[in-house]
C-alpha cells in the first residue's frame, strides 16, 4: 500500500513515461531519424573541405582526400563574398530598425486608447492574410516609381512592418501593468522616454527572441535582394551563394564551402539561444 | 515631449505608414494592373497602358503552363502536407515521451533544417541530387539499386522537391506540437494510468484529440504555405524539366520579373489568391463541422 508521503504526480509520471526500455527504444529511433536528418549538413562540411578533384570523381569518397581549406578564402579573394557579407549585415542592422518600430506600434496598440484603435489594429493583422506573390510585382513598380530600384532602401523598406510581430509584441505588452506606467508618467516622464526607459527593458524577453528571429532572417533574406539589386554591389550572401551555383555549376567544393559559411553561425547562434526561440511559441502563446 | 492623447499616433504611425505603402498600397495597384496590359514597354511611356477588362484572366486560365502550375501545386500540397503534419507530430510526441535533458538535442537537430538559409539547402541538396557524383545515387549504388534521375525525371523533380521541403518544414511544426501536448493537463494521463491504459492507448485517447486545434492550426498555416511553394522550384530546378515542378508561385514570379509581363502575372496572382480564401473558409468549415458532432 501506498506510504504517508506518496506523493501521486512523481510516481505516477514514470510509469506513464514507460519504463526504461522503451526510454531507450525512443531515443534510438530518435537517433536513426536524426542522425539522418544532419546527413544533409554533415556532407556539407566534409565537402567544403575538399578539393575540386576530389568532388567529382566517381565512386565519391566519403572523407577528404586532402583536407583542405582553401576553398573559404577563394569565396573572399574571388567570389566578392566579402561585399556580400558586408551587404548581409547591414540589412541585417535594418531589420533591428524595423523591430524597434514594430516594438513602438506594438506598444501603441497594447498601452493606449485611441480612436481607430480596433479598426488600425484588424488592417494590421489582416495584411497578414496577403500572399506575397500578390503584393511582390506591385512592390516592385511602386519601388520603381519612387527611384528606389538598385538601392538599399529599396530592399529593406517593405520588410520594416511586420504583421504577426506586431501582434506578438502587443500581446506581451498588455501584460506590463499599467501601475508602472502611471508612476512613471507621475513623475513627469515623456511618453517616448517611457517607451525606452520602461517599456522596452520591461519587454526584453520577447524583445530578444524576436531579435534573434530578426538576425536570422536578414542572414537569410533571398528574393527581395535578388529582385530590387540589378548589380553586384547589393548582393546578399544568398544571392552570392545561388549564382556561384549558376555560374561555377561545376566547381561543388566552393559552393559547399559558401554553403557552409552561411550555415554554420545560423546553427552557432541557434544552438546558444535555443531555449529562448523555442519558447517563443510559449510565450506568445500557441492559442 | 507627446501627451498621452497624441503619443499612440506618432508610435503607430511609422509601421502604419509602411504597412500602407508596402501592403495595402500594392493590393490596389496589383488589381489595377490586373486588369491593364501593364508591361515592360508600359512602364516607360505610361501612354502604353491599355484596360483590357477581364481579359489576363480569361488567357491565364487557358495558359498550358499556369494549368501545369496548378497540377503541380495540387501534387506538392496533396503529398507534402500531410507528411509534414505526420512527421511533425510524430517526433513531437516521441521527443515529449523521452525524459531526460538530452531529448533536447533533438529539438535541436530537428528544427535546424528550419532556419538555415535556403539557397544554401538548396545548394547542399543539388549536390546530394546529382545523378553522377551525388551521395545519394552513391549510397544506392552500394545497395546495388539504379541511380536515380532525383531532378531529371519530371515525376520524381517533384517527389524530391517534397522531399527537401518537409525535411525543412518538420521543425517548426514540431515546435508548435511540442508547445501544445506540453499544456494537456497531467490529469488526463493519471487517470488513465490509473484506470491500466497504455501509453499507445493514452496517445490514441487522449494525446491526439486534445491536439485536434493544433493539428488544425498546423494544417491550415502549412497549407497555406506550399500552396505558395516556391523557394525550392526556383532554386533547385527553375521549374524544369520542361516545367514539370512549376509551382503557382514560379509561374507569376516568372511572368511578372523575368518577362515583365506585370499586368498578367498580377492577374495570376489574385487567381493564386482566391484559391488560397477558398480553401482556409473551406477548411474552417470543414473543422466547424467537426466540433459541432
Amino acid at each position: 500500500m501506498k506510504s504517508a508521503t506518496y506523493t501521486p504526480g512523481a510516481r505516477i509520471r514514470s510509469k506513464k513515461r514507460g519504463g526504461a526500455l522503451s526510454q531507450w527504444i525512443v531515443g534510438a529511433i530518435l537517433t536513426l531519424g536524426g542522425v539522418l536528418f544532419v546527413l544533409p549538413f554533415v556532407w556539407m562540411l566534409i565537402s567544403s573541405l575538399k578539393t575540386e578533384a576530389d568532388m567529382i570523381r566517381i565512386p565519391p569518397s566519403l572523407w577528404p582526400h586532402p583536407v583542405t581549406f582553401a576553398n573559404f578564402p577563394k569565396l573572399f579573394k574571388g567570389m566578392d563574398f566579402a561585399v556580400y557579407l558586408k551587404n548581409t549585415l547591414i540589412i541585417v542592422l535594418f531589420s533591428f530598425v524595423g523591430l524597434f518600430l514594430n516594438a513602438m506600434a506594438g506598444f501603441a496598440f497594447g498601452k493606449y486608447r485611441f480612436k481607430g484603435r480596433a479598426s488600425l489594429f484588424l488592417l494590421v493583422l489582416a495584411t497578414m492574410m496577403i500572399p506575397s506573390q500578390v503584393t511582390m510585382i506591385p512592390t516592385y513598380l511602386i519601388l520603381n516609381s519612387m527611384h528606389l530600384m538598385n538601392t538599399m532602401a529599396g530592399i529593406v523598406l517593405p520588410g520594416f512592418a511586420n504583421s504577426f510581430m506586431i501582434f506578438l509584441l502587443r500581446q506581451f505588452m498588455t501584460n506590463i501593468p499599467d501601475e508602472i506606467l502611471e508612476a512613471t508618467r507621475m513623475d513627469g516622464s515623456g511618453e517616448f522616454r517611457l517607451f525606452l526607459r520602461i517599456i522596452l527593458p520591461m519587454s526584453a524577453p520577447i524583445l530578444a527572441v524576436q531579435a534573434i528571429l530578426t538576425f536570422i532572417g536578414g542572414w537569410n533574406s533571398f528574393l527581395w535582394p535578388l529582385i530590387i539589386a540589378n548589380s553586384d554591389k547589393l548582393y546578399t550572401l544568398s544571392v552570392g551563394l545561388s549564382l556561384l551555383q549558376g555560374q561555377h555549376g561545376g566547381d561543388y567544393a566552393l559552393q559547399m564551402a559558401g554553403a557552409a559559411f552561411m550555415v554554420v553561425p545560423i546553427i552557432v547562434i541557434f544552438m546558444f539561444f535555443q531555449r529562448q526561440i523555442i519558447d517563443n511559441y510559449a510565450i506568445s502563446g500557441v492559442k | 515631449m507627446k501627451g498621452i492623447r497624441t503619443a499612440p499616433y506618432f508610435f503607430i504611425a511609422p509601421t502604419m505608414l509602411l504597412i500602407l505603402v508596402f501592403s495595402i498600397l500594392p493590393i490596389g495597384v496589383a488589381l489595377v494592373i490586373s486588369f491593364t496590359n501593364t508591361d515592360m514597354a508600359g512602364l516607360g511611356d505610361m501612354s502604353e497602358i491599355r484596360f483590357v477588362g477581364f481579359s489576363n484572366y480569361l488567357e491565364v486560365l487557358r495558359d498550358p503552363t499556369f494549368l501545369k502550375s496548378i497540377l503541380n501545386t495540387l501534387f506538392y500540397v496533396v503529398i507534402g502536407v500531410p507528411a509534414v503534419i505526420m512527421f511533425s507530430l510524430a517526433v513531437a510526441v516521441l521527443i515529449n515521451f523521452g525524459k531526460s535533458k538530452i531529448f533536447h538535442i533533438f529539438r535541436l537537430v530537428y528544427y535546424i533544417p528550419s532556419v538555415t538559409n535556403i539557397v544554401a539547402i538548396a545548394v547542399i541538396w543539388g549536390y546530394l541530387y546529382n545523378p553522377s557524383v551525388g551521395l545519394f545515387n552513391f549510397l544506392l549504388g552500394k545497395l546495388h539499386l539504379g541511380p536515380v534521375p532525383w531532378l531529371q525525371d519530371p515525376v520524381i523533380a517533384k517527389l524530391s522537391l517534397i522531399m527537401l521541403a518537409v525535411w525543412r518544414n518538420i521543425g517548426l511544426n514540431m515546435i508548435i506540437f511540442i508547445a501544445a501536448i506540453r499544456s494537456i493537463p497531467r490529469d488526463y494521463y493519471e487517470a488513465a494510468e490509473l484506470d491500466g491504459a497504455s501509453s499507445w492507448r493514452q496517445l490514441i485517447s487522449i494525446t491526439v484529440p486534445m491536439l485536434s486545434y493544433a493539428i488544425f492550426f498546423v494544417s491550415i498555416t502549412t497549407m497555406i504555405g506550399w500552396l505558395q511553394f516556391f523557394e525550392e522550384p526556383f532554386i533547385m530546378t527553375k521549374g524544369g524539366p520542361l516545367d514539370s515542378t512549376t509551382s503557382v508561385s514560379l509561374f507569376i514570379y516568372r511572368n511578372g520579373f523575368q518577362l515583365s509581363n506585370f499586368g498578367y502575372a498580377a492577374a495570376g496572382s489574385f487567381i493564386l489568391f482566391f484559391a488560397i480564401m477558398a480553401v482556409t473558409i473551406f477548411q474552417f468549415k470543414l473543422q466547424r463541422k467537426d466540433m459541432s458532432i
